[in-house]
């Protein structure tokens, strides 16, 4: 029997399962947000501020979840102050630790761009904006963007960073929780995102996004069932099959099916569609998360 | 630092008589039931179960008897918290709330300890749990606050036939060396030492004489720091950010009239 089946669970459970979908979803649609912000038109703007005013009140739940799960809540600034000397509290090589960090920058820059949206959309005053195309928005875009990138996989990290069945014997979870949270975030934009008339360019680039993503969500949960190598056993029961129909086969293959079918999918399409790619990445959270928990 | 400090434990002796997990309790103040409840397992002498938050010794009973009962034996043996010198635990703790003492064992700071349960996971021995009632992550201290004070831990006071062995490293190394040596010599050859060289997690400062493969006994063979998956999974996720970057810039600027 392999070491890690000699360790306990840390009874991370549901509140951990929802951090890790709402965390994906508040890095992943900044993310989109600054990708719109920086790279595409000034029609597509409107997307963009979307994007940016999910990302803040999702890393507010987010922290709200994670200090709610201590078993002690009061002393979670322990994770960011040292509680006798108030020196920053500081491990780079416990990704927790490094996580608290990136959750605190992430925060800082989502409420900036989140500001931001509430004010006048004019290019004209732009050194002072927050939001590209002045300087000062371009680099709260980019910095955003990669912490977003941060918190969407530093939970794969966390959880290969153990000694625990599953979580520590493959090193993909981060890859597969950053490609989902793209996936789910994009879902989102699609499925909130009100279909107007000049939004129509912006909406397709997302669709076709979407479609890529998806085709690279599934190859990676293939990698990742592959690099357990015989451990993957573990998977042949009820997880298993939430893994192959609940997660693969509603949250990805129908999907793009569904993208595919038509040349130019009607609005309801799309939003099915994208509902179903949001289950599918909470259902892998879930997998995750509550397979390697029950062992 | 003063000297490493540790146990080492000769399963062989072990009578299973739970007085160490007894004395552990009564020193650390830690509960004898689970919130009123006492609850027995129902098919062994075995009703600690397993290390927790409130159980930071436990003595398994390892029942090994052929088919028909004809031929069988009973493996005893006092676990706890094997103060590793490369220590998973310490590892991974976001708050600081673990350190290595200057005995070089391994302790949680009960008032430092937010219960963020990483150590739980991180620890390759499962030997770490909540305490429920604290709230925080807790184990064997080795009896920090006795060895301050000049002490022996009370688990290995309380031991009547000396399996649980208390004193410097370098001591208990040399003592379970003639103990194997004598062992096999009496031609017990499957005994050996687990964790006392350097190979294991930079060596086991709670240290044991085995009688079987370690598996018996409830131990990995192989226990690994949780860092070792550090490196290779930061560069993946790295990997997978830098691909969705690059498909995102090119769905958004590959855009056709249609597009407008």
């Amino acid at each position: 029997m392999p070491s890690t089946f000699f360790t306990e669970a840390p009874h991370w459970r549901w509140l951990i399962v929802l951090y890790f979908f709402l965390g994906g979803i508040a890095g992943g649609c900044y993310f989109l947000a600054a990708l719109i912000d920086l790279f595409g038109r000034m029609t597509d703007r409107p997307l963009a501020r979307l994007g940016y005013r999910i990302a803040f009140p999702a890393v507010v739940v987010c922290g709200i979840l994670l200090i709610v799960d201590l078993g002690r809540p009061e002393r979670f600034w322990h994770m960011l102050l040292q509680s006798e000397t108030w020196r920053p509290m500081f491990k780079s090589y416990s990704p927790m630790s490094f996580g608290a960090w990136g959750l605190l920058a992430f925060g800082f820059f989502a409420l900036l761009s989140f500001v931001a949206t509430f004010g006048p959309d004019d290019r004209r005053r732009r050194r002072v904006r927050l939001r590209p195309p002045g300087l000062l928005g371009v680099i709260v875009a980019i910095l955003g963007g990669l912490s977003g990138f941060f918190l969407a996989s530093y939970t794969g990290v966390l959880l290969a960073v153990t000694n625990r069945p599953i979580w520590s014997d493959t090193p993909l979870l981060g890859l597969v929780f950053v490609v989902s949270s793209a996936s789910t975030s994009i879902a989102l934009l699609l499925l909130l995102g009100p279909r107007r008339v000049f939004l129509i360019g912006g909406l397709r680039a997302l669709q076709r996004f979407d479609v890529v993503v998806l085709v690279l969500e599934l190859l990676s949960i293939i990698a990742l069932v592959a690099s357990l190598g015989s451990l993957a056993r573990v998977w042949l029961n009820q997880w298993g099959a939430l893994l192959a129909f609940g997660v693969v086969g509603v949250g990805i293959v129908v999907p793009l099916l569904l993208h595919r079918r038509a040349h130019a999918p009607t609005a309801a399409v799309v939003k099915a569609a994208a509902l179903l790619v949001l289950l599918g990445g909470f259902l892998l959270r879930v997998v995750i998360v509550l397979s390697s928990e029950s062992i | 630092m003063a000297e490493p400090m540790g146990f080492y434990t000769d399963t062989t002796v072990c009578i299973g008589c739970k007085a160490c997990e007894v004395a552990c309790k009564e020193w650390n103040q830690l509960p004898a039931t689970n919130g009123g409840r006492n609850t027995m397992s129902g098919d062994s002498y075995d009703n600690t179960r397993r290390l927790d938050g409130m159980h930071w010794r436990h003595v398994k009973f390892i029942e090994q008897f052929s088919a028909d009962r004809a031929e069988g034996r009973w493996l005893m043996m006092s676990d706890v918290c094997k103060h590793c010198v490369r220590a998973g635990c310490l590892e991974v703790c976001p708050t600081g709330a673990i350190v290595r003492t200057e005995f070089d064992t391994v302790v949680i700071q009960s008032d430092v300890c937010n219960g963020c349960r990483d150590c739980i996971a991180g620890c390759p021995f499962g030997v770490i749990d909540i305490n429920p009632v604290s709230g925080t992550a807790q184990k064997c201290t080795l009896c920090y606050d006795r060895m301050r004070a000049g002490m022996e831990p009370a688990c290995s006071k309380a031991c009547p036939t000396d399996s649980i062995n208390f004193g410097p490293i370098r001591e208990l190394k040399q003592m379970a060396e003639r103990r194997v040596g004598q062992l096999q010599t009496a031609g017990e050859r499957r005994a050996y030492l687990y964790g006392a060289d350097d190979k294991m997690l930079g060596g086991l400062n709670a240290f044991y004489l085995l009688v079987d493969k370690p598996e018996a006994y409830g131990l990995p063979p192989d226990p690994q720091l949780p860092s070792r998956n550090l490196n290779g999974s930061s560069l993946w996720s790295a990997i997978g950010a830098a691909l969705i970057g690059i498909m995102g810039v090119i769905s958004f600027r590959t855009r056709g009239r249609d597009d407008a």
